[in-house]
């Protein structure tokens, strides 16, 4: 009895308020669709980090003919200083980081830039002397370039220690950028989501105004005045976060696993799936129950008294 | 059952009491009529025993329960032992007169086979049987004030407020309307109704209790509206 009369009242609280319910759902569903956005996008940077990070090497190159980097001063690296920077890989302090490590010698880089670059018009103006030998180094956690940029970096020999990570950092950074827009609109659509419910219930209250007053007047329990309106705004918001999951599911399914993936397979990377958005749904519609919620206090503890 | 010990009533700081250290005492299965003129506090009192106001100071017990330290969520429970009557009926247009009466058990939780049982007894009582149909625009004033009689006494309180019942029907109807609220006295309901109808008042001879400017200025039993006459 109880629980149907609450569900026949949110019913027609609902309909009642027809336009304000509809844009209750839009600006819940396109402030949340931001945040899964921006989720999703962190997540993706999380996802491209492990993989990259897994294959990124540290190069070390070791001076070619003509440098002008200080340490280059002699001219080309001699065996001896080679088997030097080897010497120190092999030292105990450093060989503990070290997964892997390969020499690329000068013949090996022109074999490989050969293959690459052949078709292009410079070409003919490089010759194998303008390669640098290199080592291709593979650390255990990647996170430890410093140690190896500090115990080769200014040796004699050596032109420079690069960290491949710092190639993609720009990527990393426009997704970063990316989140803290997505984030900031976000917000800007949760307060008006916030401020919208706070004025559906509102109006809701005021149009069963009659009904509420007689409720209290025969003694109905304040949570059995109030939930109809808690729940007319939990409803709506929650439908709003299952469009935006909806469309950041969509999203995902179409532009990235259908699109993207296909169109760039020849850069095989692991892409955020329809998976992430599902394990991100409930958070999203907690995060709307949670807005309804305070939404409904804030109003209802001013507009249906006892 | 209504017992008010120096009350004191004062709305906005600063301003005239609407009720000046009242002290009172209404006892079970009594028939009051409260009189005076309008501003004189009648409201103010009905509202007090609802605990829809608090009194500023001085102690209000009713049925049982000292409403200046009663705590808002068992107001509701105090609520369901006291039925309320007004001038404007207030119905729910939209609902039938059945739905009317039965909003009042719904919304406090009461099971369906025991709305449907009562709802037709308390119709009957008030004189609405074969009505329930009908919504409250399609009554006369008389009938929907006995819809409101019937929502108010549906739950068997021990009282029932009655604050102008009468003022908007017209002599006949308004004798229909006292001999229910007699004969729903008669059942053992405490009822308290305020009115400025001087020949209903007069008719009944009951006690009267009269307020003027926020005191009580008279009680008498078996009284009649005006002192002076």
């Amino acid at each position: 009895m109880r629980f149907q009369f609450i569900l026949s009242e949110i019913g027609i609280g609902l309909r009642r308020n027809l336009s304000m319910t509809i844009s209750v759902i839009l600006v819940t569903f396109v402030s949340l669709t931001f945040v899964g956005a921006a989720i999703l996008t962190q997540t993706q940077i999380q996802k491209l980090k492990g993989e990259w990070y897994d294959k990124v090497e540290i190069t070390v190159y070791l001076c070619p003919r003509d440098s002008t980097v200080p340490t280059c001063a002699d001219g080309e690296a001699t065996q001896e200083q080679i088997d030097d920077i080897k010497q120190v890989l092999d030292s105990p302090e450093v060989k503990p980081e070290i997964k892997t490590v390969e020499f690329e010698s000068k013949e090996q880089a022109w074999k490989s830039f050969e293959e690459n670059f052949s078709d292009r018009w410079w070409f003919s103006e490089m010759s194998v002397e303008d390669m640098n030998a290199s080592f291709r180094i593979k650390l255990t956690n990647p996170q430890q370039y410093e140690v190896i940029n500090e115990v080769l970096t200014g040796r004699a020999g050596v032109e420079e220690v690069r960290d491949q990570r710092e190639v993609y950092q720009p990527l990393f950074n426009v997704m970063n950028k990316a989140t803290l827009v997505a984030s900031g609109l976000a917000g800007v659509m949760l307060l008006a989501a916030v401020l919208l419910i706070t004025t559906t219930i509102r109006l809701s209250a005021m149009s069963r105004k009659r009904e509420t007053s007689i409720m209290r007047l025969v003694g109905a329990s304040n949570i059995f005045i109030q939930l109809p309106f808690m729940l007319e705004g939990a409803i709506a918001a929650t439908l709003g976060a299952g469009l935006a999951v909806l469309a950041l599911w969509f999203g995902v399914r179409y532009l990235i696993q259908g699109w993207l993936e296909t169109s760039m397979d020849t850069i095989a990377v692991p892409y955020i799936t329809t998976g992430d958005v599902l394990f991100i749904a409930p958070l999203l519609i907690g995060v709307a129950v949670a807005l309804a919620a305070i939404s409904s206090i804030v109003t209802l503890s001013r507009y249906t008294k006892v | 059952m209504i017992r008010l010990d120096n009350v004191t009533k004062v709305y906005a700081r600063g301003a005239r009491p609407a009720l000046d250290d009242v002290s009172l005492e209404i006892e079970r299965g009594e028939f009051v009529f409260l009189v005076g003129a309008s501003g004189s506090g009648k409201s103010t009192f009905l509202r007090l025993v609802l605990r829809e106001e608090k009194a500023t100071s001085g102690r209000v017990l009713v049925a049982g329960n000292d409403l200046t330290s009663l705590s808002n969520w068992k107001v509701p429970t105090l609520r369901r032992h006291i039925g309320a009557v007004f001038q404007d009926f207030r119905l729910l247009p939209n609902k039938t007169v059945f739905e009317n009466v039965a909003f009042a058990l719904q919304v406090i939780g009461k099971p369906k086979h025991h709305i449907m049982t009562t709802v037709p007894d308390v119709l009957e009582m008030v004189g609405l049987a074969g009505k329930e149909k009908r919504r409250p625009h399609e009554l006369s004033g008389g009938e929907q004030q006995r819809v409101a009689i019937a929502r108010a006494f549906v739950n068997r309180p021990s009282i029932l407020l009655c604050d102008e019942p009468t003022g908007n029907l017209d002599p006949t109807t308004s004798l229909g309307i006292m001999r229910l609220l007699d004969r729903i006295n008669r059942t053992g309901t405490t009822v308290v109704m305020a009115t400025h109808d001087d020949e209903i008042v007069d008719q009944m001879r009951k006690r009267v209790i009269e307020l003027s400017t926020g005191e009580l200025v008279r009680d008498q039993t078996r009284g009649v509206y005006g002192s002076s006459r």
